[in-house]
């Protein structure tokens, strides 16, 4: 066997301090510099698997409550009339809304806080990047999550001002909700804005229940591990086509 | 077979480091990939070069000492150690590079080997049952059922390589942990111990840097022994029932 090595072509090194050879750091029992986070990122994830269930819950309902239309606009409305008058005469008018509110607001300040805390230290756990890296489906979805995430929390902005304070108005009459609805979705663009966001919600929960059944202990075995993915999947069809079918079927003029 | 090497080097944990190309001629499809970086180095010795610094030790896939990120993947193409990957894995005239595991938790000491020592203390912060090293206890005095000890087996297959948290985009060491956490919960001798374990072993993953785990999966895959991705789903069910215990 004959082999040769031709010495090296290119240092790409700037130099810097160069210690003798021999090595100087062995594993060392402190770490210098370094303090616990007061919260352990289990503690945070676990703060993300709760909230995003109360959302998945949510969700659900919502899209049970899109799905009125189909029913036409009489019995839109007075499902959303409804939902003013939940639980009267003991709570007063909006006041199961707005115990929802608040409940979602809260999740929603905790499930992003936890989840900017945890990026911000994924991003400190490797300082050093991979000079290569083989494309990983790991990577999209964690994109996907981040940054879908982060869509979808501009979405609820966006999506408020458009269908709660109705500031935001598009394509005429708002009177009343069916109204508002049926206006709104005979644009274009707001029904792309829309199919946008559903899209990104349904990258969203396909990772997202799955890594709540992680977090919260459910993965217990290999076909525990296949329920919870097939849990995921299902939801995340499930919402996904829910919430498309009302803008499309308005667009497409099959809502009279 | 002729290969082109692009290997990271790195004189010491302050250097900056950076790629060097090497050319390399003869190699075998019968040699193993540390194998292919001896002759490597024997060749650079002869030329009165530094050789490439890497760690190997059983160089039968047990010890969990080699492991470098091959080509972008931890361990190379193969799911098995660097030391058993064959240079077979790789076609006459390829280009491979070779860098270190990067993790802040895990710092270069040189070239492609790496400070593991954040593994040991986790280890040292709970991953062990306190037992009594008396005289030794009868066979079977205390019975463990048999799905128990597959389970435990199957964990205790993790040899510490550090492959997950190479592959992991958090730099996580969630899949390490599970699998010791798993592997001593699934004992009646670890029962004891069990909640401090799991507290006390997290708090020390993340007091050493490493990033906190979103379920990807790519520590799983990465994994030259396969362990699933339950063992982290395991712990994270037993730190909150530690954390209930104690509330």
């Amino acid at each position: 066997m004959r082999t040769a090595v031709r010495g090296r072509a290119r240092q790409v090194s700037d130099g810097g301090v160069r210690p003798s050879s021999t090595v100087l750091t062995v594993a060392t029992s402190t770490i210098a510099g370094r303090q616990r986070p007061k919260t352990g990122s289990i503690l945070l994830k676990t703060v993300m698997a709760v909230t995003g269930l109360i959302f998945v819950g949510f969700i659900l309902a919502h899209m049970y409550g899109n799905l009125m239309i189909f029913a036409g606009r009489e019995a839109f409305n007075e499902y959303a009339h409804h939902l003013r008058e939940l639980g009267s005469p003991m709570l007063p008018e909006g006041g199961f809304l707005w115990i929802m509110r608040i409940t979602l607001l809260v999740s929603l300040v905790l499930h992003a806080a936890s989840a900017f805390a945890l990026w911000a230290r994924a991003g400190k756990a490797r300082t050093v990047r991979y000079v290569q890296r083989k494309g990983q489906w790991a990577t999209f979805v964690k994109r996907s999550m981040r940054w879908g995430g982060a869509a979808l929390l501009i979405f609820v902005v966006f999506h408020i001002l458009h269908f709660t304070t109705n500031t935001i108005q598009i394509g005429g009459n708002y009177d009343n909700p069916a109204d508002r609805l049926l206006n709104s979705f005979g644009v274009w663009w707001a029904v792309l804005i829309y199919l946008f966001a559903v899209a990104c919600l349904g990258m969203h929960l396909l990772h997202g229940i799955w890594s709540a059944g992680m977090t919260l202990g459910l993965n217990t075995s290999l076909d525990a591990a296949e329920r919870l993915r097939l849990t995921a999947i299902l939801v995340a069809v499930v919402v996904v086509v829910g919430f498309a079918l009302p803008p499309l079927a308005i667009f497409l003029g099959l809502i009279p | 077979m002729k290969l082109t090497l692009k290997i990271w080097r790195q004189s010491g944990p302050e250097d900056r480091g950076g790629v060097v190309t090497y050319p390399i001629d003869g190699v075998s499809e019968d040699m193993s990939f540390l194998e292919m970086l001896d002759v490597l180095n024997e060749g650079l010795i002869a030329e009165g070069e530094e050789p490439v610094a890497f760690d190997s030790d059983c160089r039968e896939g047990i010890c969990g000492m080699c492991g470098v990120m091959i080509n972008g993947e931890a361990h190379g193409p193969e799911r098995t150690t660097t030391c058993q990957l064959h240079m077979r894995s790789f076609r006459d005239g390829d280009e491979i590079v070779i860098e270190p595991w990067r993790a802040d938790a895990f710092p270069v000491i040189k070239d492609l080997c790496v400070d593991r020592g954040a593994f040991d203390r986790i280890i040292q912060a709970g991953g062990y049952i306190s037992a009594n090293t008396g005289s030794a206890p009868d066979a079977h005095a205390t019975p463990v059922p048999k799905e128990n000890a597959d389970r435990a087996f199957m964990a205790a297959e993790c040899i510490g390589c550090g492959a997950c948290v190479a592959a992991c985009p958090n730099a996580s060491g969630m899949l390490f942990m599970g699998s010791k956490i798993t592997h001593l919960g699934e004992f009646p001798q670890g029962q004891p111990e069990r909640d401090a374990r799991v507290m006390s072993m997290t708090a020390q993953h993340d007091l050493e840097g490493f990033g906190g785990c979103t379920n990807l999966g790519e520590c799983s895959r990465a994994c030259p022994k396969g362990i699933p991705l339950n063992v982290i789903s395991q712990m994270n069910g037993d730190l909150l029932r530690a954390q209930r215990h104690q509330a």
